[in-house]
């Protein structure tokens, strides 16, 4: 399939150009059976050094926008190629099943685990229905719900967050969006069976921390997690939207800031070029992290597992304090 | 000093008057109700615990004035006063910030935690003050708060915490949110160990605070016409929602929709909160102990 000319980011169309080049010798070399190779090898060559070379350069802002790529691989794509097994489970028991929030039963390598995780949509159509990734209310119950079964049967949760924000129509504050999101934060603080996040794409605020309080929260490399969209965040403190690349940097939103900050255990590397550039590789890196770090907590006690998750939220900001009077 | 504007005149034209020259008064001995217009002496209004005597318009109580009308007399003593902000992302204009919520607070962060007395029962309590970067709960926030649940845990104490923020410090960044789970592991501890948490919204209590350790309370509070919700309304508008109904996220608007367990006026705050506690089984502290 050739490179699409739709969804390519600006610092994106040099790569695309070169893909582009490269598609159009290969049509060639099997339209009139001239042997090119040597040509595409080359071509192929300059293309991943200019990958390199624009990967290593990226601002913060080039990130929120991979982070927000069209072509950027979500929930369930993720969800396909980890597992061998998925079956979906559905409804918070009280008002309606969100699909914006999904979840089920899950076999991981053998291993039986529960998955919660927002899912987006692709065209117009599929981001209705997934209400562009932000869950209601009844998406986090449901998630909760999944959460608790998981508890009773001792199986690991796998959280997946990708989500601009939860849901904030007037539906949502008459259900409770709040107290959905707060009940998570405590009744996931005190889960007895391990928890492992990983943020794929999105880290929107309290609709992503809403499933991702974890024993090990993870970040795919070009992921973004904030307390704020950098545009809203601009509008707010310095009331003007169109700052939102300042605010991007001043934030600190990179997986590589959310390290440095203690907020998150691990970085799992994307593909050259990000996670749609191979949507395998990007999902493979992530299912190899996820078995590392569900053996490893597997081999915990569930007091000290949960010690240690209240410890390692509890250690999270900073303050100084003076003993002088 | 001259005359003011409507000395002299009687009834209806003297209020008028005195309303559109209110503002005018530079010495502070009078306040305009910013809901029915109603001019205030401001002595009588503190009188009133700072409600208005007309249309009962809760005005905003700074943290140290809510304490003194809560606790009793002399038994309040402050936790973690040293506690202060740094400035973690090295966030523009955020030290200017905090020097001036200093300033308009004279607190050193948005919330003054410590121990006291309600009605002779044995408390922790938590009280946020908009006037610093409004309650915005960053590092200090998160930490104070845990630190004093975790020592009522300790001493077996219920907590009381009164809410006013408008959510999680953005100057703090990724960190501010990470204190929503903080503080709300927090309250599952406090659950676990059986002990009475209550809140109190007052207005206004938004996003952050209010999706984190605000709602987990054993009791659910609010003052009347609390500004109470998730998402303010700038974000709200970012995200398309246009049309609000009018008591959209008010007080009364999370009573009808089942959010919290009362609207509790001021002057009934602290008889309420000693109910409550009652029945939660705390007992008034024996001196003899």
């Amino acid at each position: 399939m050739p490179p699409s000319e739709w969804n390519v980011l600006d610092f994106e169309k040099p790569i695309a150009d070169l893909d582009t080049q490269i598609a159009e010798i290969r049509r060639l070399t099997m339209e009139r059976g001239e042997d090119r190779s040597d040509d595409i090898i080359a071509l192929e060559q300059d293309r991943d050094r200019l990958l390199q070379e624009i990967f290593s350069n990226l601002k913060t802002w080039d990130r929120v926008l991979l982070a927000r790529h069209p072509k950027r691989p979500y929930t369930l794509d993720y969800v396909r190629i980890m597992f061998d097994d998925y079956t979906e489970l559905s409804g918070d028991r009280l008002f309606a099943d969100d699909h914006a929030m999904i979840g089920g039963i899950a076999t991981l390598e053998g291993r039986q685990v529960m998955f919660v995780g927002q899912q987006k949509g692709r065209d117009l159509k599929d981001r209705q229905y997934r209400n562009f990734g932000s869950a209601k209310p009844e998406g986090y119950r449901k998630a909760l719900r999944l959460m608790k079964l998981a508890e009773k049967f001792k199986r690991p949760v796998i959280c997946l967050v990708d989500t601009p924000a939860a849901d904030c129509s007037v539906g949502s504050e008459e259900r409770g969006i709040s107290e959905a999101i707060a009940r998570n934060l405590m009744e996931m603080s005190t889960l007895e069976t391990p928890v492992i996040c990983v943020v794929l794409g999105e880290g929107g605020s309290g609709g992503a921390l809403g499933i991702a309080v974890a024993d090990r929260v993870l970040m795919l490399e070009h992921a973004v997690y904030s307390v704020i969209p950098p545009e809203s965040c601009a509008a707010i403190l310095w009331r003007d939207p169109t700052k939102q690349k300042e605010m991007a940097e001043a934030l600190k939103i990179t997986s590589t800031d959310a390290l440095k900050l203690g907020v998150i255990d691990d970085i799992i590397p994307e593909p050259p070029g990000g996670a749609h550039r191979n949507v395998d590789l990007a999902a493979r890196n992530v299912k190899n992290a996820l078995i590392k770090h569900i053996d490893e907590l597997a081999k915990l006690k569930t007091t000290k597992l949960l010690d240690e998750r209240y410890k390692k939220f509890r250690g999270m900001g900073v303050y100084q304090e003076s003993t002088e009077e | 000093m001259a005359p003011a504007p409507w000395f002299g005149l009687k009834g209806k034209a003297a209020r008028k008057t005195a309303r559109q020259s209110v503002d005018a008064l530079p010495d502070g001995l009078w306040t305009k109700c910013p809901k029915c217009n109603e001019i205030l002496f401001n002595k009588e209004l503190d009188k009133n615990l700072r409600v208005c005597s007309k249309c009962s318009y809760h005005y905003k109580l700074g943290a140290w004035e809510r304490i003194e009308i809560t606790v009793d007399d002399g038994t309040f003593v402050e936790a973690d006063a040293k506690l202060t902000a740094i400035n973690p992302l090295g966030f523009p204009e955020y030290d200017t910030k905090i020097a001036k919520g200093r300033l308009m607070s004279k607190l050193n962060e948005a919330i003054i935690t410590g121990t006291g007395e309600v009605g002779g029962i044995e408390i922790a309590l938590a009280v946020a003050d908009f006037r610093f970067m409004g309650g915005s709960m960053g590092g200090v926030v998160g930490e104070k708060f845990v630190r004093i649940v975790e020592h009522a845990i300790e001493k077996n104490l219920p907590v009381i915490t009164f809410t006013t923020s408008g959510g999680a410090r953005m100057q703090e960044g990724i960190l501010s949110l990470m204190q929503m789970a903080k503080t709300t592991a927090a309250c599952a501890r406090l659950h676990k160990a059986g002990l009475p948490y209550i809140v109190i919204f007052t207005d206004p209590t938004t996003a952050g605070v209010h999706a984190s350790y605000a709602s987990v309370g054993d009791v659910i509070f609010a003052e009347p016409g609390a500004l109470v919700g998730f998402a303010g309304a700038r974000v709200a508008q970012q995200a398309g929602v246009v049309h609000r109904p009018d008591n959209f996220q008010t007080s009364e608007f999370q009573l009808e929709h089942g959010m919290i367990d009362r609207i509790v006026p001021r002057k009934d705050m602290k008889s309420t909160l000693i109910k409550m506690l009652q029945f939660c089984g705390c007992e008034e502290k024996s001196d003899a102990a």
